[in-house]
């Protein structure tokens, strides 16, 4: 792209905010009861983290997560999304590596150990059930709200909770393609003007400075305060 | 539906002549009344074109939305009603090519479209596969036009589209650009290359064609499409807080919309502006346009200083 830096935002938008929202609401359509299921897996996935760190839970949580992911890759991106842009194709390539990623790391080799770390949680516990209710507050109706589990939003700013209650060192490689989205989106969002389009950005930016403050703890020798910041 | 404008037909052919346009009379009305559309030619063959065609960039991408596509073929509908014929797309704006092939499926083919399309593929050899692709998504049997989009590969695509235009497989070949963007090279094109066609953005804010693209394209007669007349919708939005001036009227604009489209189109070099919309009230708006009085030099100035003054 030549003279890229004279493009905007409003250069990169190829569809109307209404047009994106309805989107939405023909997919939440097709795909119902599958939100019932996508919410119950965030449920599922908030109980086991409160149920001890035996192997089989974490294994049982990547595994939903990893499920979540594919999902959005195939249902939401490369049949939904792709019919409005050609980006979406590549999107959907994006999520299914992160649910292999997922798979491998979490259900495979049984690394991502999580606990219930404070942040983490409650940026796990917006997208679970605060995202959905400000896009009801900011102009969308109930039928074009984005879901945990089935609409990428909510499930790329769930998993960056999650992820950074992951004992150890920050999982970098595993925020890399939801940190990733939710600039996309929140770009995307912007050259709309919708009203939503700080929340993917502000969960990155919040993602992103917790787990650089943690990095940065980790590599001075000590622990974080009280090791429960992620 | 704005009434056609009444005008004296001397007065109207007077005002026409220095703008170099002329006027195809039309039925309009049952009760046999006519009104005139104002057309251009295309330097390269004569043939005239309406001054006010449709674009379908974002407007027209809303997907497999049945209800949203409906709505478009409405908006179609009225264009053709109207008196309009070019509509334009490219393979950038998503489903709108197939937007636009439902919407002409559901009005019976109108004969008088004039498809104006792109090739955008950084590949040249991939091109010919695109355009075969653009054309069943418009379910036409050629397209009149085929440009290359924002200038993207033209030394490969353009030897393509003559190659076509000699084969009889489309009628007229152009590049684009927009925002003011490569127009170095767009001129380095135009002076080398035989088109029909240039396409570029201007309207009453972004007028920098008009110190070296719009006098170059007289120069070597190619016809010229102007886009982004509305600045995508923020100059309408911009506007249309104040009151339309009292002088519209000398020129027969009812609206911002054809106050802002009219200075466009009576740039002598202009044959046509592509106003997208997802409107058929805006769309008969839009192409009221291309009716009655055309701005002189000398309210086109008046034009710029009055939204410049805004």
């Amino acid at each position: 792209m030549s003279e890229w830096w004279t493009y905007t935002l409003a250069d990169i938008k190829s569809f109307s905010l209404p047009t994106y929202y309805r989107l939405f609401e023909l997919y939440n359509a097709a795909i119902w009861p599958a939100q019932i299921v996508g919410i119950g897996a965030g449920l599922a996935i908030w109980a086991l983290l409160g149920s001890g760190r035996h192997t089989w839970r974490r294994r049982v949580i990547a595994a939903i997560l990893a499920a979540c992911w594919l999902w959005v890759a195939i249902a939401f991106h490369a049949h939904r999304y792709a019919t409005l842009t050609w980006s979406a194709r590549y999107y959907a390539w994006g999520f299914g590596i992160e649910a292999a990623l997922l798979l491998w790391t979490g259900v495979i080799r049984g690394r991502l150990v999580l606990e219930r770390r404070r942040a983490g949680l409650a940026i796990f516990l917006f997208a679970l059930v605060v995202q959905p209710l400000i896009g009801l507050l900011l102009g969308r109706t109930w039928r074009q709200v984005e879901i945990f589990g089935v609409a990428p939003d909510p499930t790329a700013v769930a998993t960056l909770g999650l992820i950074l209650t992951a004992t150890g060192r920050v999982r970098w490689e595993l925020l890399a393609v939801p940190l990733f989205w939710c600039a996309i989106s929140g770009a995307t969002l912007a050259s709309m003007k919708a009203p939503d389009a700080w929340i993917p950005l502000a969960a990155a930016l919040v993602t992103v400075s917790l787990g650089a403050w943690r990095t940065l703890a980790l590599r001075r020798g000590r622990s974080p305060r009280g090791d429960n910041t992620g | 539906m704005p009434s056609p404008p009444t005008l004296n037909r001397r007065a109207l052919l007077s005002s026409l002549v220095a703008a170099g346009a002329s006027v195809v009379l039309r039925p309009l009305t049952a009760a046999g009344q006519s009104r005139t559309i104002l057309t251009r030619a295309i330097p390269s063959t004569g043939e005239r074109l309406p001054l006010v065609g449709l674009g379908s960039w974002i407007t027209f991408n809303v997907g497999d939305d049945v209800l949203a596509r409906d709505s478009c073929a409405q908006v179609i509908s009225a264009f053709f009603q109207e008196g309009g014929r070019v509509i334009d797309s490219s393979p950038m704006y998503g489903s709108s090519q197939e937007v636009i092939g439902y919407g002409l499926n559901k009005l019976g083919r109108p004969s008088q479209l004039f498809s104006a399309d792109k090739v955008w593929i950084s590949s040249g050899w991939r091109g010919p596969s695109q355009i075969e692709e653009s054309r069943r998504h418009w379910g036409v049997p050629r397209f009149d036009l085929l440009e290359v989009h924002n200038l993207t590969s033209w030394e490969e695509h353009l030897p393509t589209l003559f190659a076509m235009k000699k084969a009889g497989r489309v009628r007229y070949v152009g590049v684009t650009t927009s925002e003011g963007r490569r127009h170095d090279e767009m001129e380095k094109v135009m002076r080398s290359q035989p088109l029909d066609f240039v396409q570029v953005t201007y309207n009453v804010v972004d007028r920098e064609v008009e110190d070296r693209i719009l006098p170059l394209a007289r120069e070597r007669r190619i016809a010229v499409i102007c886009n982004r007349p509305f600045r995508q919708g923020a100059l309408i939005h911009q506007v249309a807080r104040f009151p339309l001036p009292s002088w519209a009227g000398e020129i027969d604009c009812k609206n911002w919309a054809q106050l802002l489209l009219k200075f466009i189109v009576s740039h002598p070099a202009v044959n046509c502006a592509i106003p997208a919309t997802s409107r058929a009230d805006h769309v008969r708006e839009n192409v009221g346009a291309s009716y009655g009085r055309l701005p002189d030099e000398a309210m086109r100035r008046r034009i710029v200083a009055y939204v410049q003054a805004l």
